[in-house]
């Protein structure tokens, strides 16, 4: 075969010249093969290493490539009021987050810009989670809008910004205007100093936890637990396919004790105002409403709160964030004169022939005390004591007791200590006493400051809460039920007081009389059919002798009103302050609200549950056996 | 004498290897692009190689001293092609490849690379020392880089570069002193660092950089290196089946009907299957180079070796790429990759070594 090309040059005389010999290059061919063999080889040996030698790191990179765990956020249970209507509910939502294994810096930028984030913190918060897990993604926005997520999913192919993944979230919707906002207490996700405490040992980072209130308090009942998507994605990160979905169980939601229409009388009475109002039902410890003036949003907390809010929130002089129902401490001023009462009856130093003059003042121990009315209350006893509110009188009774006998009482009420409210961050007020003030201050009592207490100055401090709760076990004659927000399975016993159930009845005679009678401080409280007990507050926030020195001048007294009803069998006790609202007469409207709205629905309530019942009076069709002959009277009685 | 060549003659193991290799294409291109939007790629990719058939028939009854003696005639429509193109171009990618024509897209600098293995048997077959000397060597290279710096204005380098194995085969051939070897050789090394600066774009640098460490970028270029590298390990022994790549089938893997097919087809038939393929692309290649050792003459051995060291490229680059081992180019695998220009310009390819092979049966 190979000579049959040099005879062709020969046939083709009009070809160009082209040359035949081809045995020259066979050296270089046979060269070329073993070029193409040695490529071979090497191609395979490519394969050999990836398929043959390690081909299970690559099918796990495969998997990993391919299936993907989400949570699946379980929504926290919701919060309802007594009556089952729904205080916090949730919403779905979604949030962004960065996967930090594919995150590339020079993308923060443009992801910052896309969803109008400020860089500089965007950076220093993904800056903040370098030690951690690369595998642990950051939750950089909650609650996109529909701009937003359009820009997410625009974007989060693996050609512009991989990093990008959304997630649907669950989140916590909170009545707008502050409504029982310090109640409720607010969600947020869990910070980093919070991991590492002991309450919070099972918590991960990014759960929502609650931060206040409610939500923290009861935390575990509200907050249910993820499950877990594990599903099949592309390279777009959509779902292809579902492997297997643990289902997240839901958080149970929660009754409270509060009442939604008292809550809401609370709130509109102490709009614009500073201060607390808290009812309780003295029966058994019900927090029926609990406000504190003024109020936060709870929605800006709701995932992450932005800065601008916080510091709006935190240089508040008003200090929002405080719930004054638990943790403002001020004295109470008259507020404190029935507990003054009861102590005098219950050690013998008033009893009904026990009466003082009043001059419009006194003097003890080498010092002038005034009472709030300058021209004196003439000859004044017991109930005139209570009802007009006399100082003077009660800087006798407190004299005569001394300050351990006032302490005693004021302790027996559950002043000075946590009346263990399920809320987190009580306060504890302060009942001063001589071991109080050996042990707070290394010194001996004075007699001279004992006096400046029997009408709930000086060291005594005590918040709303305490007020309402020692005020309405008094009432019920020595009886205290803890306060409480969520009732327990099995009702609790409640504390007794060892008190003669007859001072108790001359106490309430007093505090009827504050309402009810001519020259009471309470008048504005009056309901007509319900019989409403109070006691009127004026407190100085500092001594009368700073005000004199010029100090403080600026600040009005305290305005205090404690208030039961009905006199003889309590169900509701309310404690109204109102910082700066100078006299307690005008806090009283406040107590007589809240105390009308509870009496006008339980008479609503009477009333449908007769229509209700009006229903089945309907004469029944009931056959008549013939051996019994009916009796007609029996006819038009109310079937059973 | 046209009456002598009948169907018979054609060298049937090579086409019968092309066959099974085209077909295995179309299979896999129909598992990679099924469900997708070139869910009917397969169908026109049995199409394409329908057409390529008859233009390798008609090709094969042509004299390749025909083509030979007009070689020049192409060489001009060639630059005419491609200078259209940059002007009338589409533009897709960022790049301009395509001319647009009723019903599909015509890449021109795939046809050049026939019209090179054609301008470089020419050449040299009428060079009249044994030796290409300096001047002859610097004339066929200057031939040679027009098309390609007219290609990489396009940009495309993968296809520029594949002009320059033609070019080295035919030389080497031809025989070459050593000095102009290496003369060579310290040209194209001074030239490397000069290229880099004014010739490569950044995405072209960005890729040789990912190709020497695909772990500093994996979202980038990287990203589709380690896909690849992923597919074919997960690929194993044995494959995941077909359709059941999820490499592939889930889109990680990038294009796996075009350039990373091969890929593609390692994650869903595994390791034995790809040293099945690899050797019938190999014994293809061997074929080619049975043809130019029994070649009638010079100009159809060029011809025949040219198209052989145009198609190791092809597959070095290629399948290289989908192991790692070689930087991403976009370089298609030859009778496999998707693509109707492709297809036709590697069976013209074979239709002119056919075309060699049945010359020797006249007599």
């Amino acid at each position: 075969m190979h000579t049959e090309p040099e005879n062709q040059e020969t046939k083709l005389p009009p070809k160009a010249p082209l040359r035949d010999d081809t045995k020259f290059a066979t050296g270089k061919i046979a060269f070329f093969q073993y070029l193409g063999v040695a490529v071979f080889l090497f191609l395979i040996s490519g394969f050999w290493d990836l398929q043959v030698r390690n081909p299970e790191m690559y099918n796990e990179q495969a998997e990993r490539n391919r299936i993907k765990s989400l949570p699946v956020l379980a929504p926290r249970g919701k919060i309802l009021d007594r009556d089952g209507r729904v205080i916090v509910d949730n919403h779905s939502s979604y949030s962004l987050i960065l996967s930090r294994e594919n995150l590339r810096y020079e993308h923060i930028r443009p992801i910052a810009a896309g969803l109008g984030l400020d860089y500089d913190r965007l950076e220093s918060r993904i800056s903040r989670f370098r030690g951690r897990p690369r595998y642990e993604p950051i939750i950089i926005k909650n609650e996109l809008s529909p701009g937003e997520l359009a820009f997410v999913e625009a974007h989060r192919d693996p050609e512009t910004f991989p990093e990008m993944e959304l997630i649907r979230a669950q989140r916590r919707l909170y009545p707008r205007d502050g409504l029982a906002a310090h109640v409720i207490g607010y969600v947020g996700e869990i910070s980093e100093s919070e991991l590492d405490l002991p309450e919070f040992i099972t918590y991960d980072q990014g759960d929502v936890i609650g931060k206040a209130g409610i939500e923290r308090q009861y935390n575990d009942i509200l907050m249910g637990v993820d499950g877990q998507r594990q599903v099949v994605v592309d390279n777009r990160g959509r779902e292809r396919d579902v492997l297997g979905v643990k289902e997240a169980v839901p958080g149970k939601s929660l009754r409270l004790t509060i009442d939604l229409d008292l809550q809401v009388v609370g709130e509109l009475a102490m709009e614009g105002r500073k201060g607390a109002v808290v009812a309780l039902d003295p029966r058994n410890g019900e927090v029926l409403a609990m406000v504190s003036a003024p109020a936060f949003d709870p929605n800006k907390f709701a995932s992450r709160i932005r800065s601008e809010d916080w510091k709006e929130i935190a240089n508040n002089p008003d200090n929002p964030m405080l719930n004054r129902a638990i943790q403002a401490q001020f004295a109470p001023g008259s507020t404190f004169k029935p507990l003054m009462a009861l102590a005098g009856l219950e050690k013998g130093v008033v009893d009904d022939d026990f009466h003082i003059r009043c001059p419009g003042g006194a003097s003890f121990y080498g010092r002038y005390f005034k009472c709030w009315v300058k021209t004196g209350h003439g000859t004044v006893d017991l109930h005139k004591g209570i009802v007009h509110s006399c100082d003077v009188f009660f800087y006798n009774v407190g004299n005569r007791l001394g300050i351990d006998n006032i302490a005693e009482y004021a302790d027996m009420a559950g002043l000075g200590k946590k009346t263990a409210i399920d809320l987190p961050g009580e306060a504890t007020g302060v009942v001063p006493s001589s071991a109080w003030k050996m042990r707070n201050f290394r010194q001996k009592w004075y007699a001279g400051e004992t006096i400046s207490v029997s009408i709930g100055q000086g060291a005594l401090t005590v918040t709303p809460m305490q007020l309402a709760y020692a005020i309405g076990g008094l009432a019920m004659g020595g009886v205290w039920y803890r306060p409480h927000l969520v009732a327990a399975d099995k009702p609790e016993p409640p504390r007794l007081g060892k008190i003669d159930p007859a001072n108790a009845q001359k106490v309430v005679a007093g505090m009827y009389g504050v309402v009810n009678e001519a020259g009471g401080t309470g008048g504005r409280a009056r309901l007509s059919g319900v019989s409403v007990c109070g006691k009127t507050g004026s407190a100085q926030r500092i001594s009368n002798d700073a005000v004199k020195g010029g100090l403080g001048h600026n600040l009005k007294d305290n305005a205090w009103f404690v208030a039961f009803a009905p006199c003889e069998a309590p169900e509701i006790s309310v404690a109204v302050l109102w910082e700066g609202g100078e006299h307690g007469m005008l806090a009283a409207p406040i107590a007589r609200d809240i105390i009308k709205a509870y009496f006008d629905k339980k008479a609503r309530a009477a009333k449908s549950q007769a229509i209700a019942q009006m229903q089945p009076a309907m004469p029944p069709v009931i056959p008549q056996p013939p051996s019994t002959p009916a009796e007609p009277a029996e006819d038009e009685g109310p079937p059973e | 004498m046209a009456q002598y060549r009948s169907i018979r003659d054609l060298d049937w193991p090579l086409l019968v290897i092309t066959l099974i290799i085209c077909g295995t294409g179309v299979l896999q291109i129909y598992s990679a692009a099924h469900e997708t939007v070139w869910d009917d790629a397969w169908w026109k990719q049995s199409l394409w190689v329908l057409a390529g058939l008859v233009i390798m028939w008609i090709v094969a009854r042509i004299d390749y001293h025909t083509l030979l003696s007009r070689a020049f005639v192409f060489y001009g429509l060639s630059l005419f092609g491609l200078a259209l193109v940059l002007v009338i171009g589409r533009t897709v990618f960022g790049s301009r490849r395509w001319i647009p024509l009723p019903g599909f897209h015509l890449q021109i600098s795939e046809f050049v690379k026939t019209v090179i293995i054609l301008l470089v048997a020419r050449f040299l077959t009428e060079l009249k020392s044994d030796r290409v000397e300096g001047r002859d060597l610097l004339k066929l290279a200057g031939l040679v880089a027009v098309p390609m710096l007219l290609v990489m204005k396009q940009p495309d380098l993968g296809t520029a570069l594949c002009y320059l194995p033609i070019l080295a085969i035919g030389v080497l051939l031809a025989g070459l002193r050593w000095q102009y070897l290496a003369a060579v050789l310290v040209v194209l090394i001074l030239v490397l660092p000069v290229g880099w600066h004014f010739v490569l774009k950044d995405y072209q640098k960005a890729r040789l950089v990912t190709f020497l460490d695909p772990g500093q970028d994996p979202r980038g270029s990287g990203y589709q290196v380690i896909q690849s590298k992923i597919a074919v390990g997960a690929g194993g022994m044995w494959g995941k089946g077909v359709t059941k790549g999820s490499q592939t089938q889930l889109r990680f893997l990038p294009v796996p009907h075009t350039d990373f097919i091969f890929s593609a087809f390692a994650e869903e038939h595994g390791f034995v299957a790809v040293v099945v393929m690899l050797g019938l692309y190999f014994i293809l290649l061997m074929q080619i180079v049975q043809n130019a050792q029994m070649a009638p003459d010079r100009a159809g051995m060029y011809i025949c070796m040219g198209v052989c060291a145009l198609l190791l490229f092809h597959i070095l680059v290629n399948i290289g790429m989908v192991v790692g081992r070689m930087p991403v180019t976009g370089i298609p695998l030859p009778l496999m990759s998707y693509g109707g220009s492709n297809i036709l310009s590697f069976f013209l390819m074979l239709g002119l070594v056919n075309s060699v092979r049945l010359w020797r049966f006249v007599s």
